[in-house]
């Protein structure tokens, strides 16, 4: 029952339950009780905990990649998060994706390609890319901004890729899931808005028909996400709903 | 409208608010309702849970110790083991999961005792993985316990369990097998093994969007698939439950088998609108359509046709068929003349030619006519079964009520008096069906339920969900 709520939220829900009904505890459920809640044993850590990229990442090579088995594209320049409050994630309805995108935006052109180690500004906030390759299908972005040591939650990240097509391929449709809000942008477009608390399900939500050009594409995305672990994955997928493989990927 | 039919409907508007549970069914992801002595049990969040005599009305009074989280329970030869996490979701993931035995879940019994608990997973707070929300299965095909256990931080894992000890089987290491979903357990059926996990956003009230979803696997360790080929370590699953109604965000399925073809699911609402927006106990049929398990609906107050699955008549008065005044217009001549509809045959038209003492029943072409229409609505009474109250049966603008007889036939009877056998319970079956039964068949200790013998002729039988002569279906007759 945890969920991406702010860490208090399930017990100031079971509080505010309880005290809603004559009885409180009693009608709710019998009460743990003063002392009767068992304290947690002791838990050793089990792996690494530094704060490093190469657990979940490596670092992205100048030659290309190709997409994984499945056509997810795992390559990214990632920008450090913008700090952002947010108390819980069902506030980001379109609108507020599109103003706080529009607002807290590194650059207005969306076919810019950032440098690896670059850094930009956001509001007043000097931010730095990191060029990278997730060892998953997706970008677990509480992986990175852990390894960064930056703030893992309440959190705005803008990425960017470059996807190299050898020949013209019509009616893609960009397929992405995020947790929680997101808007991905191809070639300068707008492709697609992922609004609401949403989980990172693998095509949770596609694009309109597109078409990705012969040569280099650019794929600008902006993910949002107050508690919680954010994280997205993307893939393209041809007129058959089959993944698009025949691309490659590079940050430059 | 007249003022009767003002009344029916507003009656109609209020009895159609879908209702979870009555009683004080207030809870926070619940074990799956386990059945102790005759009684019904389930655990929530923070400690202590639920208890029903009857599965309809719930009240408090559980005991369950250890505080925490969304525990399960699971009867394994004559113990309940019960498990739990310990932090329902810490702010630092760092969590444990914990079983612990009781010989029965009454707490008003002498053999009420829970044994020490132990734990069997645990989260560091650096893992992707936070241990709370466990759920069990005992594997019918094995006798192998699995755990599953996890929330959105990361993934849901399984373990296996000794099923004598209730420990962590030696050696075991545990598998992932989902991701961003919380709430999980496990269902095996025909072959498949079925994680069914909650997604969406929980603990905010009627903003919450909880659901829950399934994929299935032919191996215990995945991977799980949902319907369209994505695994459920990609996010997959197919929906089986979603807000319904005033009922909003249900989560925490618990899987219930009653016996073959009736299955039930345990869950909680996040919120109840009827009851203030509070996180209420919920019980659905589970039925399994093409391989999948979805949830079925709570009957719901209507008129119907009756209809036998056997052969597709409904049920009906035996009562002379009267025809109505509309003669063939002939076929392939000319006609000219205008189109006006023709109205329905009324119950005033045949009712004076009936009897007015009890009536006997049969099944007979569906013809819309006012002896094969019922209006079925809740009994006033206060008693239920597992997932809904029993119901009043009568024809339909009439009080004219169905009822179970000594000799195991059904009739009707002049008028509703709320007599046992006037009862009815029905259940939706794993199939889609129904299965019709009254409270009690007078002067008997069996149960039984409303059957098709031959095409045309009802009585009262042994349920049988290999046959077609135990199945019905309701067909709005309005």
């Amino acid at each position: 029952m945890y969920r991406k709520c702010k860490p208090l939220l399930p017990i100031i829900a079971f509080v505010v339950l309880s005290a809603l009904q004559p009885g409180g505890l009693t009608a709710f459920a019998q009460g743990p009780g003063p002392g009767q809640r068992i304290p947690l044993p002791p838990i050793p850590v089990k792996g690494d905990t530094t704060h490093t990229l190469s657990k979940h990442f490596t670092t992205a090579a100048t030659a290309k990649k190709a997409p994984d088995d499945k056509g997810f594209i795992q390559r990214w320049l990632v920008l450090e998060p913008v700090k952002k409050d947010i108390v819980r994630n069902n506030i980001f309805t379109d609108n507020y994706l599109r103003t706080t995108f529009l607002a807290d935006n590194f650059s207005s052109d969306y076919t810019t390609v950032p440098k690896d180690g670059e850094t930009v500004k956001v509001g007043n906030q000097e931010l730095k890319w990191y060029a990278l390759d997730s060892k998953a299908f997706n970008v677990n972005l509480y992986h990175f901004t852990y390894a960064i040591n930056k703030p893992k939650y309440g959190i705005l990240v803008w990425l960017v890729t470059v996807i190299d097509c050898p020949e013209e391929i019509q009616n893609v449709r960009m397929a992405a899931g995020c947790n929680s809000g997101s808007m991905w942008w191809l070639n300068g477009q707008e492709a697609l808005m992922l609004s609401g608390d949403r989980d990172m399900i693998a095509d949770n939500g596609t694009s309109a028909r597109l078409t990705l050009k012969k040569g280099r594409n650019i794929i600008r995305g902006a993910v949002i996400n107050g508690p919680g672990m954010a994280n997205f994955c993307v893939r393209f997928l041809d007129e058959n709903g089959s993944p698009v493989k025949n691309i490659s990927i590079r940050y430059q | 409208m007249n003022i009767t039919g003002l009344t029916t409907l507003l009656v109609l508007l209020i009895t159609q608010t879908l209702t979870a549970q009555i009683g004080r069914p207030f809870i926070h992801d619940p074990s799956t309702v386990a059945e102790c002595d005759g009684k019904y049990y389930t655990f929530g969040t923070g400690g202590g849970g639920l208890i029903s005599n009857d599965g309809w009305t719930w009240h408090g009074g559980g005991v369950r110790p250890g505080g925490g989280a969304a525990p399960d329970v699971i009867k394994i030869g004559d113990r309940y083991l019960v498990i739990y996490g310990a932090t329902g979701g810490a702010g630092n993931h760092k969590g444990a999961i914990l079983t612990m035995w009781n010989k029965t879940l009454d707490p008003k019994s002498p053999d009420f005792k829970y044994s020490e608990p132990v734990v069997v997973a645990t989260s560091d707070g650096y893992e992707e993985n936070d241990a709370i929300d466990p759920g069990v299965l005992l594997d019918p095909t094995t006798g192998r316990l699995w755990l599953t256990y996890g929330t959105y931080f990361g993934y849901t894992r399984l373990i296996e369990l000794d099923p004598k000890t209730g420990k962590l089987k030696a050696g075991n290491k545990p598998v992932d097998v989902a991701i961003v979903c919380e709430a999980s357990t496990l269902v095996y059926r025909d072959g498949w093994y079925y994680l069914l996990a909650t997604h969406g956003s929980c603990c905010d009230g009627a903003n919450s969007t909880y659901n829950v979803v399934v994929g299935r696997s032919k191996k215990i360790t995945g991977p799980y698939v949902d319907n369209v080929g994505r695994s459920m370590l990609e996010g997959g699953g197919k929906l089986v439950v979603a807000t319904r109604g005033s009922l909003i965000g249900p989560g925490h399925f618990g899987h219930i088998i009653l016996e073959k073809g009736v299955e039930k699911m345990s869950l909680h609402y996040e919120a109840d609108l009827e009851q203030g927006g509070r996180s209420v106990l919920g019980i659905l049929p589970v039925i399994w359509k093409d391989g999948w398990p979805v949830a079925g609906e709570k009957f719901k107050e209507d008129t119907y046709e009756i209809e036998s699955v056997r052969r597709g008549y409904g049920l009906e008065l035996a009562v002379d068929f009267t025809r109505m005044a509309v003669g063939p217009r002939g076929f392939g001549q000319p006609n000219n003349d205008p189109i006006k509809p023709v109205q329905a045959q009324q119950l005033a038209d045949v009712q004076k030619n009936w009897p007015t003492g009890p009536i006997t029943l049969r099944i007979g072409d569906y013809m819309s006519r006012p002896h094969q229409k019922w209006t079925i609505t809740d009994a006033p009474d206060t008693t239920g079964y597992l997932g809904g109250p029993y119901y009043k049966i009568v024809l339909a603008g009439t009080d004219r009520a169905l009822a179970a007889t000594t000799d195991a036939e059904v009739l009707t009877v002049p008028a509703f008096t709320g007599a046992p056998e006037q009862l009815w319970r029905i259940d939706q079956l794993t199939d889609g069906t129904y299965r019709i039964m009254p409270k009690i068949v007078p002067n008997s200790g069996k149960k039984l339920a409303l059957v098709s013998s031959g095409d045309s002729t009802p009585t009262l039988a042994e349920f049988d969900f290999n046959s077609d002569n135990s199945k019905w279906n309701f067909r709005a007759a309005h």
